[in-house]
């Protein structure tokens, strides 16, 4: 049995040559020494030359050229010149096709270990280059609806209103799912603190105001951004495989014009509409809740009425163009830039999201800073 | 058969960052040529191509068509050039979104006054020339990948370019479908008075219909033939040139660098 253990013996034949003998059956499963061992024996040898001889070897599988192949760059690395002799049939020609190409050389590569990524000047390097390509990508929109806006664009209006079909009808079974929940979500909260005065007729004004201003539209966004953005990315990073924007660029179309600009316009059309919708069911759904707290539909159809103002309507709708712009922009650009596989294009849809749901929350809050200051 | 240069590729190299792909490209495509671009796999043929396309910037270099750099041209240029070159790419490249009929008749939507009529008469006709006959209401996803490369070139021909690029025409097609397919490119050149430049390295339809060719190195990164591959074969002196052409291979020839 122990003669069988697959080993190796390095010797020195003499100043100037090295001898490596290989032994027993190198097999899955057989406990195969690892290459490790002997570049550490190699090291610490100076030597010009190594002959690798393999009469002594009886079985091998594909763990036997793996290791040769190991020896044989190790070798070329440290300017060794390497041969091998009497190798069992079929180890040697399988060891001339596995180097006949010489290894990429690591260093041309471009991503780096996970470590690498971690590195604060490669950091702030990727965030600076995202930086401009968020940039560029807004210019280059802007040039596109510019174009657009003088007659000059090749966009299609039937994709244009296929996309306001897929945006709107399409999402309005999830929409009014989430605003009732939304709705009555607010009531409750309402309700419980507001008992505590006595004032429960102002679960309407709360709710009202609420969904008018920030819950209906933020969200309509973000369920717009995980459905419809996500859809983009996706959408716009298989053309990208599949070499569509190459044809659609070199058939003199500009992909902006042609592909982001109809997206964008069709949710920032459904987007209000989809909001208004929104605010109807979820001040609903706080109707629910309240008749439940013993405020009658009249009292609270009455109490909302009063807070009812054009001015919360506005900034609702003023949000809901803002949010639909920058769902459209986040999805449109992971998509344009989305890389030429499957994973880059599962890749393109998770940022799109991400980057999405950031902008609506920043954008949020700067829009409310801004009625803060103007006393909207 | 060859008279006035139509493309011209001076000094061309190309690079991805720093990795440098090929360089020192020198080469002229002559009017009426059916030129082809070979060289193992991963030696730089689709960069090219793409380079010629401008989907890539050239390093350094310069890429003439008709005595004219379209490296250095706006976009604007680049656009009115573009209306005169068809183009079919590895995969198709068809609008995934659209029929057939709808891939075929955009170029002509967006480059030409025909009527509405007129439009729908012009593809019948390009889908006809390539044997896709009554494919309009078809989505590219319905149909095989051959037929979809045969409508690809129908998409390509649809405004008579002067200029025809594919990127491997018969990768992925049987034999048959793939002769089939030289065939129609070598009427549509001679019928269309066209330039074609294609990327291929099956060694068939090289030999069947190719004029003029260009060999890629993979090894020294640059090309190391230029000529009629009938001619190559015989008689280039670069050994891997016509160990590639007689698809043999030597000692010599594995370890090429």
């Amino acid at each position: 049995m122990n003669e069988q253990q697959p080993r190796f013996i390095l010797q020195e034949e003499s100043a100037d040559e090295l001898l490596l003998s290989l032994a027993g059956d190198w097999l899955e499963g057989a406990d195969c020494p690892p290459f490790e061992g002997l570049r550490r024996e190699l090291s610490g040898l100076a030597s010009s030359r190594l002959t690798v001889e393999g009469s002594e070897v009886s079985q091998w599988d594909a763990i036997l050229p793996a290791f040769l192949l190991q020896c044989h760059d190790h070798c070329v690395h440290e300017g060794m010149e390497v041969r091998f002799r009497q190798l069992p049939d079929g180890v040697e020609r399988l060891l001339q096709v596995a180097t006949a190409v010489p290894p990429q050389k690591s260093t041309d590569s471009a991503g780096g270990g996970p470590s690498l990524l971690l590195h604060p000047a490669l950091m702030l390097q990727r965030f600076a280059e995202g930086g401009r390509e968020h940039l560029a990508f807004i210019g280059e929109t802007a040039i596109a609806l510019g174009r657009l806006a003088s007659g000059r664009a090749n966009t299609r209006w039937v994709d244009f209103r296929n996309f306001c079909y897929q945006a709107g009808p399409d999402a309005f079974a999830i929409i009014s799912l989430v605003s009732i929940l939304v709705g009555m979500i607010l009531a409750y909260l309402g309700a419980v603190q507001l008992r505590q005065f006595g004032a429960e007729i102002y679960v309407a004004d709360l709710v009202v105001v609420g969904m008018m201003r920030e819950m209906g539209v933020l969200m309509t966004a973000v369920v717009m951004a995980g459905r419809t953005g996500a859809a983009y990315a996706a959408q716009l990073g298989t053309m990208q495989t599949n070499e569509e924007i190459d044809a659609i660029t070199t058939m003199g179309i500009s992909p902006m014009e042609f592909l982001v600009v109809p997206r964008m316009l069709a949710l920032v059309l459904t987007m209000p509409l989809l909001t208004l919708y929104a605010n109807v069911l979820g001040i609903l759904g706080g109707a629910i809740v309240s008749g439940g707290m013993g405020i009658t539909l009249l009292q609270y159809v009455k109490e909302g009425q009063s807070v009812l103002g054009a001015d919360h309507l506005m900034v609702g709708l003023v949000k809901s163009v803002v949010f639909g712009l920058l769902i459209a922009i986040a999805g449109c650009r992971s998509g344009i830039n989305s890389g030429r596989s499957s994973a880059a294009v599962g890749q393109a849809a998770t940022e799109a999201v991400v980057t999405a749901v950031v902008y609506l929350i920043v954008a949020d809050a700067a829009i409310n800073i801004l009625c803060q200051q103007l006393d909207i | 058969m060859t008279s006035a240069a139509h493309i011209e590729v001076q000094a061309l190299t190309m690079a991805y960052g720093r990795r440098v792909i090929q360089r020192a490209l020198d080469f002229t495509i002559y009017r009426g040529d059916i030129f082809v671009i070979m060289g193992g796999s991963g030696c730089g043929k689709s960069t090219l191509l793409k380079h010629m396309l401008g989907l890539l910037e050239p390093t350094t270099g310069d890429i003439l068509y008709n005595g004219v750099s379209f490296t250095q041209a706006d976009e604007a240029e680049r656009g009115k050039m573009r209306q005169g070159w068809g183009i079919t790419y590895q995969s198709g490249g068809l609008f995934s979104a659209m029929t057939l009929g709808q891939n075929v008749s955009l170029p002509l939507q967006l480059y030409s006054d025909y009527s509405t009529r007129e439009i729908e008469e012009l593809v019948a006709y390009k889908l006809a020339l390539v044997g896709l006959a009554g494919y309009q209401a078809y989505y590219p996803s319905e149909i095989s990948g051959g037929m979809r490369k045969r409508a690809a070139l129908a998409r390509a021909i649809a405004l008579d370019p002067e200029i025809l690029f594919f990127d491997e025409p018969s990768a992925g097609l049987d034999p048959i479908s793939s002769r089939l397919l030289d065939e129609l490119i070598v009427q549509l050149q001679e019928s269309l008075g066209a330039t074609v430049v294609m990327v291929t390295h099956e060694l068939p339809s090289i030999f069947e219909i190719a004029t003029n060719s260009v060999y890629l190195d993979a090894g020294s990164r640059t090309m190391i033939a230029y000529g009629d591959p009938k001619e190559l074969r015989e008689h280039s002196e670069q050994a891997i040139v016509r160990q590639f052409l007689t698809r043999s291979i030597s000692a010599e020839g594995e370890r090429h660098e």
